[in-house]
């Protein structure tokens, strides 16, 4: 009887990569699931704060995926090493901050070195010729392929037949007759393909899956970028690009102003790593102030902030200011009217 | 039996996961990893990756809004 194969399947979660691992399955492949965590993958992120979202279903489709096909999954923390694709991407950027084509050079890549430290044979992704306009194309697969260093342990059951053969198909570990000649970005083949195999339920994209393809995202990534003078970020800072109203009055500073309770609550985790405010007079927002302001802008905020709470109309409002020190103060300050708020400091 | 706590408050899923899944990588059969997180995901996201990786969730509870997963270590020769 001859080896088992061992094939590591780049899982996303979409219906690409379900149908990549379970084409292998059916060839008697063993396979697990590689996940990679950017820090900007929509999965789960905005569901777990904003309240209106906390009754949408909460799954994680990469787990929901690898349970579904009986198959293991690593998730892969490579928020860290990414910040060098994000910052100065080869192939340059897509429609927003997207560095797509870089971005899949340095899953495989990743995955490369992951099937050699653990003994697999071979790398599978759910790629199709066509499928997306930077990283997805007849003329980029080679790019990833060869620049990632996999070569042609990159095999893409999805689409195969319109590819040289790789090393799995030349082998003989899978029959390239049993693979697919899909191209385009119809999704018709695959959900064909998916009801053929008895697949029914799978996660419908709505706007891809990575924050740095959202236009409102990416500008305020490039407005952090500018305000710092440097394309440096951690963690909190991308994470709090994705809550909040932000506004920014002066280059030194913004303000996140939460726009409801589910945010507002995820927004007080952060209190003690920035100045805040929040209304005590009337029902208002929370507010984190990221920057280095001086006693003479926290009026400015204070009426900014009042200017969001239901005391907008009010002669006055009263705020608690909290520094980074966390000494606590008391403002009254007469709300910001909507006509004093230019356009431009809105992120 | 050992006993690991993680610290995931503040983290977003799948951030809980991963860094459960790298605590038990280097635990041994019948451990024990607590893991402490704010976000309500991790109740579903934990559980799942324990379930495909053949370990053992053996306790779940919310606690002033903190969720607390208990995972036990199964080492079964294929892990």
């Amino acid at each position: 009887m001859s080896e088992q194969r061992k094939a590591a399947v780049l899982i996303s979660g979409g219906l690409d990569s379900l149908l990549a691992a379970r084409v292998m399955l059916e060839q008697g492949i063993h396979v697990e699931g590689i996940n990679f965590f950017t820090g900007f993958c929509v999965e789960g992120h905005t569901h777990a704060i904003r309240k209106r979202d906390q009754k949408k279903d909460k799954r994680n489709n990469a787990l929901w995926v690898a349970e579904q096909l009986g198959i293991k999954l690593h998730i892969v923390d490579i928020v860290e090493e990414y910040k060098q694709v994000l910052i100065n991407p080869k192939h340059g950027y897509g429609a927003n901050l997207n560095p797509c084509l870089d971005c899949k050079v340095f899953m495989v890549r990743k995955a490369h070195e992951w099937i050699q430290a653990k003994g697999f044979d071979f790398i599978v992704t759910g790629e199709v010729i066509g499928q997306r306009p930077m990283s997805q194309r007849k003329d980029t697969m080679p790019i990833v392929s060869g620049e990632s260093g996999a070569e042609d342990l990159l095999l893409r059951p999805l689409c195969a037949k319109n590819l040289p053969e790789t090393l799995p198909e030349r082998a003989g570990w899978v029959d390239r007759t049993r693979l697919y000649g899909f191209s385009g970005r119809s999704r018709k083949p695959q959900m064909a393909l998916a009801a053929s195999l008895g697949i029914e339920d799978y996660a419908q994209p709505a706007g891809g899956c990575c924050f740095l393809t959202d236009e409102s995202y990416a500008i305020k990534l490039k407005d952090l970028w500018r305000a710092r003078g440097n394309r440096e970020y951690e963690m909190d800072d991308i994470m709090l690009l994705k809550v909040g109203r932000h506004l920014r009055p002066a280059s030194h500073f913004k303000i996140i102003i939460a726009r409801e309770e589910g945010e507002a609550n995820f927004m007080q985790g952060y209190r003690k790593l920035y100045p805040h405010l929040k209304t005590v007079s009337h029902g208002g927002p929370f507010a984190l102030i990221d920057g280095d302001i001086g006693d003479q802008d926290v009026e400015l905020i204070a009426r900014l902030v009042a200017r969001y709470s239901q005391g907008r109309n009010a002669d006055e409002v009263e705020l608690q200011f909290t520094d980074l020190a966390g000494d606590t103060r008391i403002l009254k300050v007469h709300p910001m009217q909507a006509h004093e708020i230019p356009k431009e400091w809105l992120i | 039996m050992s006993r690991q706590i993680i610290d995931c408050r503040r983290l977003l899923c799948p951030m809980p996961v991963i860094r459960v899944q790298n605590a038990i990588e280097l635990l041994p059969d019948g451990s024990l990893v607590e893991a402490i997180c704010t976000d309500p995901g991790a109740l579903n996201d934990i559980p799942a990756w324990s379930r495909i990786n053949g370990h053992r969730v053996v306790e779940t509870q919310t606690v002033d809004g903190e969720y607390i997963v208990v995972v036990e270590v199964v080492r079964d020769g294929k892990s």
